[in-house]
């Protein structure tokens, strides 16, 4: 096999790879090396989408014929600029939060089990991939659903510690349903209509049947059900309860990668498959997408400052921050695009960590982790505080974090637009975020004297990886370059039309 | 002579480091050389020496023209992170790494003779915040300045909540949120809405504004800068300050008179002078607001102050009162009011600096907080109660003490601009000082005795303010090297 062919097949690499390691590692009776199949498998996918983004930096695509069946009747996996940073970003924090799973996941679930979590997280990872990769309209509801059901099966699994999470996955579990069920429907008006299920087929056919009222409650369907999967307000319910009560590891998976699939399908379906339907994707993007988010951060927002329990919190805090990244989708101009882009790495590389960093207190405490368990932490686990502390910084974007590069790229796109309402209320959350970050700092580093006589040691395995987003944080707080370049080139290529 | 030698030993370049990094350095040591209070004590003075020695070459350079860049890294096109020292910003620089030398002496002996715990996280934190604060004054660009606007926010929050009570957390909470709440919602979107209209940030001297935008949107904008740079203390914005007093003395010495609020009017002044620039604002009367607002803090502030028993409220109420003074220099938009604006900074941090050092020698001393428990008190502490006085005097504006200088500068462009009302407000405010400043001097030198006071001997806690109401005494004679450096600042 040439040099050429290998990178003709990359694309293929980062499904099948994870997807055939799944079985093997839930068959692995050793947990240990289960693990460390996994930990291969999420290495070799990231250093494929390394590749990809190298290759398609430039602006050029990369196509793969899945069986070599062309297109419009096989399915087609597309990578271009948007795709390989999106896959970057999820490869990247899924090898990253496997490295953290170990010691985690461990302590989390019954040992029967880890051999199947590990199987599910593959197939998770995989699925999410393979969302991203897909140009075809129903095979993404397929990748859609093998995601879904891996995620909701990762999240039972931490019943044998806390038995909430069986409620929160069977929440997960119908919610998540209905939106891919909506999505399919979707799907099947626009198939009527068009014949075609290939995005850029798709995107060809549709200007000519633009003024059907089937292509408009087509549109409406998938939509919908996309924002079920992305968490956006109204339609998140399902994720506070769902992040909160997953194994700590599991949390910081989806909260790092599981949305920011499928808000990156979100941006496909309106700025590539119904890129020739300017009128229909305008009024969602005012009248549903911008509001919904502008929402979606404020409920957020509110609802972290008035919660206790700390991975709740920092779930509310995802819903805010899926709300600033889908309200630069919603302003739809070329700038925005790239602050959505540069907020789908940060918020990915904060959220991680802070989900980390809550995991390593778990792993302490042995008991959820609040704000008012955390009290004098900062002395008892300084390594894992610190990172804490770097992480949520971020979040509410103070500068030489990646945090500010978000807010700074958000704000200068809004203010570009003339959007002046906007930008008033973005910074108003932003400032709002800063209560509930700062109610768990100005406790953490307090006196506790109940906390005097037990020995708190912090794992290696724990605070390695949760150091390696922390620095990422960062880094690309100082230098961003890599980052906003990336999420430029992605702007374009998705955006092409704007 | 000492410049010459300066001049020898180090590059500009090298003088930027040694000014940015040495602060840092010593955050790093502190902790490191813990097990031995006295070293870890010692690195403090060393390193705000050796840092003022960077400052001093770095402003020698300045004054000469030459150029003073430092380039760090690139942010985006056209927006890079780099250190650029104009002579604005040098004056800050030696005001802030001189007085830091004194600052550091005077915390060994607060902390030591108060028995405050965590002096270690203290000390560390102390020097962090000047480093914000050098960072703030050779800063090459608004973005930068505004990274370390913030920094240096957080950087402080340690030191105002040491005490770790309710008390100090409430005081934190206040302090975090008028700060942050400020720079974020509208100093973070003036930023970029000047990047947005002139592609550039840079401080270009004349400003980068004129012809770019209308009056009307001026004067928008300033009001943004004004509200959003918190720092400055303009009304209402301001109740950040007397709240942040919770913190030990150094830390409300040197950090919030010196370091935190001159940053806040430094910006400030930047952004006009740099930003803006002086003569597009007086065309356009963008700024005649803030002559009003600005006044009516200096007023306010005063009768406030008038009012506190508590030695450190007092002073922060007068800090608030002095801070739009500078305010003012700038809101006149004549280039004289502007450099005696530029000269208030210099002249009230060592006017100030001398008051908290003392109110915090005093409470080490004989652990009194309050004016009224002073009586009788200045034959025993001659020293403190004498560089009190001339520190009062140098704020109030008499010769021979620096601070007059500042105050005839601004009334000469008061008058320049036509502004007469201005003239009233300053005298009146000198007369409201007279009375609330002296008031301490007054009872501790007029009344008797009440009651037996121990005093306790800190001499590390009495030297410092010594030194620097002799300075402000100096400052009166050698004006020419600081009015040197303002002349430079239009270019």
């Amino acid at each position: 096999m040439t040099l050429f062919a290998f990178f003709n097949n990359l694309p293929s690499l980062l499904v099948v790879v994870p997807l055939m390691m799944a079985p093997i590692a839930a068959l692995i009776p050793i947990s240990q090396l289960a693990w460390a199949a996994t930990l291969l498998a999420t290495a070799v996918s990231f250093i494929a989408a390394v590749l990809l983004h190298m290759l398609t930096g430039a602006g050029a695509r990369v196509t793969y014929y899945l069986g070599n069946w062309a297109p419009p009747w096989g399915i087609e996996f597309v990578v271009d600029s948007a795709t390989s940073f999106v896959l970057m970003v999820i490869t990247a924090l899924g090898f990253v939060v496997t490295l953290f799973a170990r010691r985690s996941l461990a302590s989390e679930i019954n040992n029967g089990d880890l051999g199947k979590a590990y199987g599910a997280w593959l197939l998770a990872i995989g699925g999410l991939s393979g969302l991203v990769l897909t140009a075809d309209a129903f095979n993404l509801f397929v990748f859609l659903e093998i995601s879904a059901l891996a995620s909701i099966t990762l999240i039972a699994l931490g019943a044998g510690r806390v038995r909430r999470s069986l409620i929160a996955a069977y929440n997960y579990l119908i919610i998540g349903a209905v939106g891919a069920t909506f999505y399919v429907i979707g799907v099947g008006f626009i198939y009527a209509m068009t014949g075609s299920l290939n995005m850029a087929d798709l995107a060809e056919r549709l200007p000519d049947v633009a003024n059907s009222t089937v292509i408009y409650v087509g549109f409406g369907f998938m939509v919908a059900g996309i924002l079920v999967k992305a968490a956006v307000f109204p339609v998140h319910i399902w994720l506070p309860s769902a992040y909160s009560y997953a194994p700590s590891a599991v949390s910081t998976l989806l909260a790092a990668i599981a949305t920011k699939a499928a808000i990156y399908v979100l941006a496909r379906i309106v700025f590539t498959i119904f890129a020739g339907v300017p009128d229909l994707t305008i009024a969602a993007m005012n009248w549903v997408i911008i509001p919904l988010s502008l929402a979606g951060i404020f409920t957020g927002t509110i609802l972290a400052i008035y919660e206790s329990d700390i991975k709740k919190l920092l779930a509310h805090s995802s819903v805010a921050q899926i709300g600033y990244i889908t309200l630069g989708i919603g302003v739809a101009t070329t700038q925005s695009l790239t602050a959505s882009f540069i907020h789908i790495g940060n918020h990915a590389l904060m959220k991680g960590g802070l989900f980390m960093a809550v995991g390593g207190f778990f792993y302490a405490l042995g008991q959820r982790v609040t704000v008012y368990n955390i009290v004098g932490m900062g002395r008892r686990m300084p390594i894992t505080a610190t990172a804490f502390l770097i992480c949520g910084l971020s979040l509410i974007g103070l500068p030489l974090t990646a945090g500010f590069i978000s807010k700074l790229y958000l704000v200068r796109a809004l203010l570009d637009d003339q959007a002046l309402v906007i930008v008033g209320l973005v910074l108003l959350s932003s400032a709002l975020s800063l209560i509930y970050l700062w109610k768990i700092v100005e406790v953490m580093w307090s006196n506790n004297p109940a906390y005097n006589d037990r020995d708190f040691t912090e794992q290696p395995a724990l605070y390695i990886p949760l150091w390696m987003l922390a620095g990422a944080n960062i880094w690309f707080g100082i230098d961003s370059s890599f980052i906003v370049k990336g999420a430029e080139a992605a702007a374009r290529a998705l955006g092409g039309g704007l | 002579m000492i410049m010459a030698f300066l001049s020898s030993m180090m590059s500009v370049q090298t003088g930027m480091l040694i000014g940015l990094l040495t602060p840092l350095v010593v955050a790093l040591l502190v902790p490191i050389l813990a097990v031995r209070s006295n070293w870890r004590d010692a690195i403090g003075p060393i390193g705000a020496v050796v840092t003022l020695a960077g400052a001093i070459r770095v402003a020698g350079a300045v004054f000469n023209g030459e150029d003073a860049t430092l380039f760090i890294v690139s942010f985006a096109k056209g927006l890079d992170f780099v250190f650029t020292v104009n002579p604005l910003g040098a004056i800050f620089g030696l005001v802030a790494s001189g007085l830091w030398i004194l600052a550091a002496i005077y915390s060994v002996g607060y902390m030591r003779g108060n028995h405050e715990h965590h002096q270690t996280r203290f000390a560390a934190f102390y020097a962090v915040a000047v480093h914000a604060a050098m960072a703030i004054a050779w800063s090459g660009n608004l973005m930068v300045l505004f990274i370390f606007y913030e920094i240096l926010t957080f950087s402080t929050y340690p030191l105002v909540t040491h005490k770790d009570s309710r008390l100090a957390r409430n005081a934190g909470r206040l302090y975090m949120g008028i700060l942050v709440g400020s720079s974020v919602m509208l100093l973070l979107p003036a930023v970029i809405f000047v990047w947005v209209t002139t592609g550039s940030l840079d401080f270009v001297p004349g400003g980068i504004l004129a012809g770019k935008i209308s009056g009307t949107t001026a004067s928008w904008l300033l009001a943004l800068f004004v509200f959003g740079i918190g720092k400055a203390a303009v009304m209402p914005m301001h109740r950040w300050l007397p709240a942040a007093m919770v913190a030990p003395t150094p830390v409300s010495a040197l950090l919030h008179a010196v370091a935190v609020v001159k940053a806040g009017v430094f910006t400030l002044l930047s952004v006009v002078v740099y930003i803006f620039g002086i003569d597009f604002l007086a065309e356009t009367g963008a700024s005649d607001w803030l002559v009003w607002l600005a006044s009516f803090t200096i007023l306010a502030a005063s009768l406030v102050a008038m009012t506190k028993d508590d030695l450190k409220a007092r002073l922060a109420y007068s800090t608030i009162s002095q801070l739009s003074y500078i305010v003012l220099g700038a809101a006149i938009a004549s280039q004289i009011a502007a450099q005696g604006a530029a000269l208030h900074i210099v002249m009230h941090a060592a006017g100030k600096i001398t008051l908290f050092f003392c109110a915090g020698a005093i409470y080490v001393r004989a652990h009194l907080t309050k004016i009224s428990q002073l009586d009788g008190l200045g034959r025993e502490m001659p020293y403190l109660f004498g560089a009190f006085f001339l520190g009062a005097l140098s704020i109030i504006g008499i010769p021979p003490l620096g601070g007059s200088w500042s105050k005839f500068y601004m009334m000469v462009g008061a008058a320049d601009r036509g502004l007469i009302f201005v003239l009233f407000v300053l005298g009146l405010s000198s007369l409201l000082n007279i009375y609330y400043l002296l008031e301490p001097l007054q009872r501790a030198f007029f009344r008797p005795p009440s009651g037996d006071v121990k005093i306790e001997k800190h001499p590390l806690t009495v030297i410092p303010p010594v030194v620097t109401a002799a300075l402000s005494v100096a400052l009166f004679f050698f004006v020419d090297i600081f009015a040197g450096f303002t002349r430079l600042m239009f270019g």
